[in-house]
């Protein structure tokens, strides 16, 4: 066990544990000091130095996030000489900084804001304003990201997010001094480079400088719109943070109260990727046996294994830029998102009797490169755009306060018919492990005709936030047809964030591991923790989403995929069976190699 | 080049150096080959390449001349002896003649404050300079070299 060490904050007596900072001793006893550059998931920069406080012997101030707690350490968070040194700092940011706040899309959700408000910094200060001087760019190629080189206090989070978390380094520091600022390889546009669109650096920017393309004012056009249809789907990970952008505590799961949102925002019909999510299953699943029979039974050497999932954006383009050789091993399946987009347009379409044309099809996500994925070429099987807008739970959030709801007042509803009905297995897609879960559950049944082995079909070593999980589940009593499989060891594995990825690729390309499934989402804690959920997105955050998913699962009638009615119905009426023809058509898709910078 | 220096990261400046000998400038595709065999990207490359001023991202001539800016050139009249360049190479701070032999930079204090002004034609030092001394260091590149 670590040693206590015992300090002073402002007069009071704390301890923590060594190795701690003054910052984690002072938020133990809920003495507010401002930060900038420093965020809970990063390693700590030390560079905006609005943290400073007073200790008792040091001749300058210290940086609290920085400095380590020592024994009998005497702090001072509030005296006039760190109260005017904090406020000095603002104000230095703020000189260069285009302070546009009532046209800026992070307003009155700010940090810099909201210390410029707390600091009450007037406009009065010794610093002239360096903002025309000063040859910013804003690079709105992306359909994902927009990065405003005028709002950015160079605190770095996102370099570090995009290092640390990502191992992708789409940003880095370039020039120095005044000249210095956060730049893609050569200043490309984000959208050339190797940015996978994760948005994880977009959750971490403190400011307005990098921030989502949003499409508020697109959907409600399409909504006032009498002539169109208007369609929305809902991702897993949505009903277990919104609730945060509206007031409410992390941890809630709000999915009626976001459907009946929906439906008075005017949404012509309000539906649900789970139920695509659920669909996946059935398609990847079968994907996954049809490659183990082909690769251990028939020899065939086109038929890749491991099998790699592909619903998470980030990490197909993540892939496609940095192990294309690996493409072939993705499963075909798109994600969710696109099946269900696919699917809006066509049978949504015939059995609603509705023209496609006049569908416009919506999806709300907790994701930033969703919008990235649904703007690809690959994706218009249903002969238009499969998906024509994508809004990440904060833009769902705007656009219930522009509507003037009083959310936590709302009512629950339940989703429209058809696609709107799911099973659990489909709700924990917004966990990591889950695909895999879900996917086992599944498909363990169909090749045993009994269910997974696991105390209520909770497969929780596949869960949690590790982040590298190795699964090995033992196949035994198969049925006839897949007596090939009786007494295989199936070899999973589940990454979450970019840089797990790569350790398992690096392990898959070695030779080191031979996996047979391997389960990966681009964001922390998987689709929780992505890049369009709520600010901040933080571990304890994290966690408190991932339980609420948990429990949604537990209370779902149906919790296995195979099991959802709509499901069933599909295959009946419409697709044939999993991975045939149709399905082929609609619901898999193909990737391309990128470059590397 | 990476062979030469090796893979580590604490190589990559002697590697740029290197490059920057041979080529005159960091090309995006000599930066990105860079990136690659070291395991680091593109963009962390980009930014050491634009820490250091004497590491080009741009194509350059085979000549390169810094005039120095800092303070004491300044004062001992380094504007009249970029104007003399100018005029002679036909060329504004910043570019490259049109033969892509000569390109015209601004670079900061390079220790020989007090014979200045100074400039660099790529590696060679010239001190106290005059607007006739600088005319004829060009013409000799021009016509010798
Ligand atoms: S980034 Fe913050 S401080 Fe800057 S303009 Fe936007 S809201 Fe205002
Ligand atoms: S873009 Fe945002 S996160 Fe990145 S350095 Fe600028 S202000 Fe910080
Ligand atoms: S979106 Fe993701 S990959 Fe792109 S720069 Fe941000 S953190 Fe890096
Ligand atoms: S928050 Fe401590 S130095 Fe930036
Ligand atoms: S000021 Fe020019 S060399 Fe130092």
């Amino acid at each position: 066990m670590a040693n206590n060490i015992n300090l002073k904050i402002d007069g009071v007596d704390v301890q923590v544990e060594e190795g701690r900072t003054i910052l984690d001793a002072a938020r133990a006893i809920n003495v507010h000091i401002p930060t900038l550059c420093y965020h809970e998931d990063l390693c700590v920069a030390g560079n905006c130095r609005v943290c400073v406080v007073e200790v008792t012997g040091a001749r300058a101030l210290v940086a609290s996030c920085a400095m380590p707690v020592s024994e009998g350490m005497e702090v001072e968070t509030n005296t006039l000489k760190v109260r005017s040194a904090r406020k000095n700092i603002i104000e230095l940011l703020l000189s260069e900084h285009n302070a546009d706040c009532t046209n800026c899309y992070k307003n009155k959700q700010c940090e810099l804001q909201d210390l410029a408000s707390e600091y009450k910094t007037s406009g009065e200060q010794l610093y002239m304003d360096l903002v025309p001087l000063k040859n910013y760019t804003i690079d709105d190629f992306s359909p994902s990201i927009i990065k405003d080189d005028s709002k950015c206090i160079r605190c770095q989070r996102c370099v570090r997010t995009c290092e640390e978390l990502q191992h992708v380094s789409a940003l880095g520091v370039a020039y120095k001094g005044d000249k210095m600022k956060i730049s893609t390889f050569f200043e490309n546009s984000m959208f050339d480079v190797v940015c996978t669109n994760c948005g994880q650096c977009i959750n971490r920017c403190p400011t307005g400088s990098l921030i989502e393309r949003n499409y508020v004012d697109e959907v409600w056009d399409a909504i006032y719109d009498e002539k169109k249809h208007v369609v929305v789907q809902t991702a897993p990970a949505t009903r277990v943070a919104l609730g945060e952008d509206l007031g409410l505590e992390p941890g809630q799961v709000v999915t009626g109260k976001m459907v009946s949102a929906l439906k008075r925002v005017g949404f012509d019909s309000v539906l649900d990727t789970d139920f695509t999510a659920d669909l996946t299953i059935m398609e990847e699943g079968t994907e996954l046996l049809t490659r183990l029979k082909k690769a251990l039974v028939d020899k065939d050497p086109t038929a890749k294994l491991p099998m790699a999932t592909s619903c998470s954006p980030g990490w197909i383009k993540f892939i496609e830029h940095t192990f294309p050789e690996y493409l072939d091993n993705l499963s075909t399946c798109k994600s969710p998102q696109q099946m269900f987009g696919a699917l809006a347009k066509t049978y949504y379409a015939q059995k609603r009797g509705i023209d496609p044309e006049n569908i416009v099809s919506v999806s709300i996500m907790p994701c930033v490169a969703k919008k990235f994925e649904a703007d690809r070429p690959e994706m218009r099987s249903s002969g238009y755009k499969d998906v024509d807008y994508v809004l990440t739970t904060r833009e769902m959030a705007r656009m219930i306060r522009q509507a003037g709801l009083d959310f936590n007042a709302l009512p629950e509803d339940s989703y429209d018919s058809i696609m709107g009905e799911s099973s659990g297995a489909a709700v924990i897609f917004g966990a990591t492990g889950g695909v895999m879960e879900a996917a086992l559950r599944t498909a363990y049944e169909i090749v045993t005709g009994r269910e997974v082995p696991f105390e209520n079909l909770n497969i929780t070593p596949v869960r949690g936030m590790d982040g590298v999980k190795e699964v090995t589940v033992k196949i035994e009593g198969t049925l006839p047809d897949w007596s090939f499989l009786e007494g295989a060891e199936l070899k999973t594995v589940t990454a979450h964030g970019l840089t797990n990825a790569k350790l398992v690729m690096e392990k898959v390309k070695s030779g080191e591991a031979d996996y047979h499934f391997i389960e990966i989402m681009a964001c922390p804690g998987g689709c929780i923790g992505g890049g369009g959920q709520p600010i901040p997105t933080n571990m304890e955050i994290r966690k408190k989403r991932t339980e609420a998913i948990y429990m949604e699962d537990a209370g779902k009638p149906i919790r296995k995929s195979h099991e959802n009615p709509e499901v069933v119905a599909i295959y009946k009426e419409f697709l044939g069976e999993p991975c045939g023809h149709k399905s082929h058509e609609l619901l898999h898709t193909h990737y391309k190699a990128r470059h590397r910078y | 080049m990476a062979d030469k220096y090796g893979r580590k990261r604490e190589n990559l400046l002697h590697i740029l150096q290197g490059i920057v000998e041979q080529e005159r400038y960091l090309s995006d595709v000599a930066l990105t080959e860079v990136a690659r065999e070291l395991d680091l990207s593109a963009a962390q490359v980009y930014g050491t390449a634009t820490f250091y001023t004497f590491l080009d991202t741009e194509p350059r001539g085979k000549y390169v001349i810094r005039v120095c800016r800092t303070i004491s050139c300044d004062m001992k009249g380094k504007n009249r002896i970029i104007q003399a360049i100018e005029d002679a190479l036909k060329v504004r701070l910043g570019e490259t003649t049109q033969n892509n032999k000569f390109t015209l930079l601004e670079t900061n204090c390079m220790g020989w404050c007090h014979e200045g002004p100074a400039m660099l034609i790529n590696d060679q030092a010239y001190t106290n300079l005059t607007e006739e001394k600088v005319i004829e260091i060009i013409n000799d590149y021009a016509k010798n070299k």
